[in-house]
Parts: C-alpha cells; structure tokens; sequence
C-alpha cells in the first residue's frame, strides 16, 4: 500500500513531462487528429450555439411574461384564481399597494380590476378579458405603455377609451377611433352594456393574450359594474430583482394572510417550465452529439494505440510503469477532447454574439412561435456557465472514451510489442 | 562482484502444434564491469536469454539473480520499477521516443525514476557529449540518422545508471563506420561508469570487441571464452 502510495507521487511529480509528451502525441497524426478535432468543434458549436438560442429564446418569453404580462407578484382574493368572478375582489385595495409599494426591493405597485366580457364591433364579437387599469401606475409596472403600435396610450381619447391588441383589432376589424361595445355583468348579476373608443393597439409576442386582453380605465370599469374605486381585483408587484421574488412572495403572503398571494412562476407555470425545461432538453441533444462524437474518440485513440505498440512495449521494458502508460493514453484522448471542446466553444461564443447583434428572424413560423408567446426574432444568449457546462461533459466524454484504449495499451506485454514490426 | 545470476534456465514456447525449448538449463553470471557478447545463430536463444534477464519474458524454469534479487518473485508492477532502476535496454530498432528530441529522449528515463533536475540537466549533457552528440540535443529522432539514433538511445540506457545493460543486436541497423563508432563510444562508457554490457548480436564487429563472448546454440551454452 505504501509503496503504491509512493509511486503514485512520483507519478505526479513526473506529470509535467508525461502532459508534455501526450500533448506532442496527438500531433504524431495530424490529419486524424484533425478530422475528429473538427468533428468535436463542430458538435460542441452546434450545442453551444442551440443552447444559446434556446436560452435567449426562454429569457425574452420570461422577461415578456414578467414585464407586459404577469409582472413578479399578483395577489388575489381567495377565491379569485379557482373562479374568477368579479365579488372577489380586494377591498381597500389601494391601501394595500400603498404599504406593498413602501416594501424594499419592490419598485412599482398597480391596481388592477378584472372582468370577463364580450367585445363587439359593427361586425362581429368575441370574447375578452376586461382589464381596468390606472394608466399612471399601470406604466410603473408594466411595459404596455410601450408595446402601443397604433393610437396612444390612454391619451387623447376623452371617453371611456379602450386599449386593444392587434390580433383582436383585426378580428373585430376595427383601427383606432374605431368604437366598440363591451358587454358584461354587474357585481350584482344584471348584465350592462357600454360602448369604448379604441385609443391604442398593441401588439406583444404573445398572441394568444393579444387576442383575449384588453385594456380600459379602472375608473371607467368600476363605476360601470357598479364596485368602489379602491378596490380591485388583482395587485400586482414589480420587484427591483428577479432573485428575491420568492423572499419577497413570503413576506407578503405572511403579512395578507387573508390574500392569495402567488410569484409569476405560480401565475404561469407553462413559462417557467420553459425556462427549467431548457436545460433538460440541451443536456440531452448535447448528450447524443457527445455519444457519437464518443465513437469517433474511441476509434481514433485505438488506432493511435495499434500504431504504437512497438513504442509502448519500449516504454515499458525501460520501466514506464502502468499507471503512467493509462494516464498518458487518458491525457491524449482528453487533450484531443478538450482542444475540440475549446475551438467549438470559441466558434460557438463568436456565433452567438454575432446572432445576439442582428438576431435570428423566424418571421416564416411566426404564426406558431407567437402563439406560443415568442418573439419571432430570437437573439441568442450567451452564458459562461453554458461553456462551463458543455466543457465538463466533453471531458466526461474524453474520459470514458479513454478507457478503452488506454486498457489496451495497459494489456501489451513488453517482449511481444518489441517484436511487433509496427 | 556478481551482478548477474542465472540458474538453469529454460524457456519453452508452447505453440499449439509445435513445442520449441528455446532455452535449455542456460547457467551463467556476468561480473560488475562486463563487456560480453552472447552470439549464435538466428533462433539459438540469444534474445529470449537477454528478454529473461531484462525482466521482459518469464522463464520456465530455473532463475535469474540480479544483485541478490530473484527477479522471477517480483510482482509485475515492482518488476517495471526493477528495470527502471536497475537495467538499460538498447534495442536493435533504436526505440526512441519520436516526439521527444535527443535531450529528452535520455532525459526520460531519470524523470521516470524522479531525479530533480540540476542533476538530469547536468547528466544529460554529459552522456550526449560522451556519445558525440552535444551539437545534436535538440533535434527530433527523425532528424538523426540511424548511428546517431543508436547513440542517444545508449546515452538514454545508461542514463538511469543501471546496474547492467542488454543490447539486442545493436549494430545489425548500422553500417560499418557507424557500428564502429557506436562500440567504441560503449566500450568507453563501459571503463568510464563501469556498467556492464551484455550484448546479443552476430556481428562479428562487435564479437571483435568483446571481452567475453557467449556462443549458444539450441538454447544451450557451447562455449564461454573471456579474453584479455
């Protein structure tokens, strides 16, 4: 055992000159050692590249979800997310986004009231989800104010104006000025009715939510379904920080008790089941490029050790022990791996800030990425820590590829590889 | 002293039609300082004596001392280490290393035995002047002609300071000027370091030289003739 441990040591000791002499190796053959070099950095950019993508792609869908859509916080009645009724509302509403608003890490606070209804044009109808808004606050919070394509944002339209998206202005085919009718019940049952002017049209990557939401003035929505104007029916909270959302979801649900108090996370679980799904779906495409890429490896490294077996039996006989034989066949095959890896990377980092500038435009899907809530220019992300990753299991995969030859480079005997005539 | 030690030697290769005793009860011992030639016909046993010396091959029978240390009771890892500090190997095909240049070649082995460096820079130089190398250090085997090459990898066997050196057919590559100049650097090495050579070969260039010359044949020793 203590003698093991000793050589063991020594061996490191003798590392440098073993790195040396492995590195040297792998350009013995440069042409192979190039093809399975170019066959590495080709997987490796393309997983790079795919994986910078997919995150630029999850981050724009997160950061629309958060800042035109759910913002961080939403707090509810009770009831209200099971069955969305207008009786649960919050009274005292605006007290509340008060004390919400005075919180540290929160950086806007608006009130919101929300009515399902039937909007109609001189055409034809659809149905909608009414939202009442206070233009002022609303701006603090959410980024809707800039999303307007046609028309303004709440200005210049005296009465009852309305803030429509696009996907529903084509629908109801009306423009700005264009007036329409809202239908929709009371707090106490009776159905009303009340004609809107459209002030704005947005347009956001979320289609589906063009088509479903509309915006009007809180004042405008309370005094028609007969609620008091300090109370709403949804809170929702813009945090200085992503990070301390759930800190700050805790604090506030232990202070509301009497609220349902929910991060954008809970709002849209599909949303951040993107963001978390990304990471899955990368390890596994990476996982596959890296498993074919293994085969190349494994055959590149058995013939490097075939070629030499007359060297190898010479390394021995004059007292190359075995550890250092498999650590030198492992450090080429690692080396191989990691300079394939380090090129990919680069190639792959070039790509992505390349494509970060002028984007990926996937106009031609539009219709389904929208649907889904993407943007149809996609601007890749790139991320150290994706770097790091990919690093990690390309050496992974270096290793296990290693094995195999390196044990049978371990299993020649010294007298028979001298004899050999390679 | 007695470096050397074997006892009863036998090899027998089982082949599956065919059974060849390569080695027949081979005793013989080499003192500190030898300068010997085994000769004889190709297939008479010289490189498998020399691979059972050398620790490359297992006999099947008898034994092999190496300064009070029977060799056969070494386990496989400690045999490696053995050979690394205890034999030189000079090849027949030179062996170097191709990656690494003259300087490295020889500074090899005394990495794999852990000398610190002042004393393997210093070793180095002095073996590859001692072999008539000093303008070549830095270039690759490649680079070196097949004489040149046989040089380094002397300066590489004897860099370890071996107890012994086995030379199979070093010359047999080599044209005449070169193996001539190669025997010349190895019998001064062999007066200066005192190590013991032991040499296969059928040249009778090298049997010339030799102080001691071995002949077998059928695995057997006919003739054992030390000269003065």
């Amino acid at each position: 055992m203590l003698y093991e441990l000793k050589k063991l040591i020594n061996n490191l000791k003798f590392n440098d000159m073993l790195w040396s002499v492995a590195w040297r190796n792998i350009w013995r053959s440069k042409v192979r050692s190039l093809v399975i070099l170019s066959a590495l950095a080709i997987g490796i950019f393309a997983g790079v590249l795919t994986w910078a993508v997919y995150e630029g792609m999850a981050i724009q869908r997160v950061n629309s979800a958060i800042k035109t859509e759910a913002s961080h916080i939403q707090l509810h009645h009770k009831k209200y997310m099971e069955n969305p009724d207008v009786k649960y509302f919050i009274s005292n509403s605006n007290n509340i986004r008060e004390q919400i608003d005075s919180m540290a890490g929160v950086k806007a606070v608006t009130v919101r009231v929300i009515v399902n209804a039937m909007i109609a044009s001189a055409e034809t109808g659809s149905g909608v989800q009414i939202v009442g808004i206070v233009p002022e606050d609303e701006r603090q919070v959410t980024n809707l104010y800039e999303k307007i394509v046609e028309g303004a944002y709440f200005d210049g339209t005296r009465r009852n104006p309305i803030v429509i998206g696009k996907k529903i202005a084509e629908k109801l085919n009306v423009n700005v000025r264009s007036k329409v009718v809202l239908t929709m019940q009371q707090m106490d049952g009776e159905i009303t009715r009340a004609q809107f002017k459209v002030a704005g049209i947005y347009k956001i990557a979320n289609s589906v939510y063009e088509e479903m939401t509309v915006f009007v003035k809180n004042t405008d929505l309370t005094s028609l379904i007969g609620m008091d104007n300090t109370s709403g029916h949804e809170i929702a909270v813009l945090l200085e920080d992503d990070r301390t959302c759930n800190d700050i979801k805790d604090k506030l649900s232990a202070r509301y008790n009497n609220l349902d108090v929910k991060s954008w996370k809970e709002i849209m679980p599909e949303v951040s089941l993107v963001e978390e799904s990304i990471d899955i779906s990368m390890y596994l495409i990476l996982g596959i490029i890296l498993f074919a890429l293994l085969f190349g490896i494994i055959n590149t490294m058995l013939m490097a050790v075939l070629e030499r077996v007359k060297e190898l039996g010479m390394l021995m006989a004059v007292g190359m022990n075995k550890i250092r034989v498999f650590t030198m066949i492992m450090l080429e095959t690692v080396f191989l791996a990691i300079t394939g890896c380090i090129i990919g990377i680069i190639l792959g980092y070039l790509f992505t800030v390349l494509l970060m500038k002028t984007g990926i435009d996937l106009s031609t899907w539009s219709e389904a990425y929208e649907r889904l809530g993407y943007d149809t220019v996609i601007y890749p992300v790139p991320d150290v820590l994706i770097a790091v990753k990919v690093t990690i299991m390309v050496f992974l995969t270096g290793l296990i590829a290693a094995i195999y030859p390196a044990i049978k480079a371990l299993k020649l005997k010294p007298a028979e590889a001298l004899r050999t005539d390679i | 002293m007695k470096v050397i030690d074997i006892k009863n030697l036998t090899k027998i290769y089982n082949d599956s039609e065919y059974k060849v005793n390569a080695l027949n009860g081979i005793d013989l011992s080499f003192e500190e300082g030898e300068f010997a030639a085994v000769v004889g016909p190709s297939g008479s046993g010289k490189t498998t004596l020399l691979n059972i010396i050398g620790g490359l091959d297992q006999p099947s029978d008898g034994e092999v001392i190496i300064d009070h240390t029977n060799i056969k009771e070494l386990k496989s890892s400690k045999l490696i280490d053995f050979r690394l500090r205890n034999i030189g190997f000079v090849f027949q095909a030179y062996n170097l290393i191709p990656v690494l240049t003259a300087r490295e070649n020889v500074e090899f082995i005394m990495h794999l035995q852990g000398r610190p460096k002042a004393e393997r820079e210093k070793r180095v130089k002095d073996l590859l002047a001692a072999v008539g190398l000093s303008d070549r250090i830095d270039s690759r085997p490649a680079k070196l002609s097949g004489g040149q090459q046989q040089r380094v990898a002397v300066a590489r066997a004897l860099a370890s300071k071996p107890k012994f050196i086995l030379a199979d057919e070093p010359t047999a590559n080599l044209d005449s000027k070169s193996a001539e100049n190669l025997l010349d650097i190895m019998e001064k090495l062999n007066k200066e370091e005192k190590t013991t050579f032991i040499f296969s070969t059928h040249d009778a260039r090298v049997v010339k030289k030799a102080r001691r010359v071995i002949t077998i044949e059928d695995g057997r020793v006919v003739s054992d003739e030390v000269r003065k």
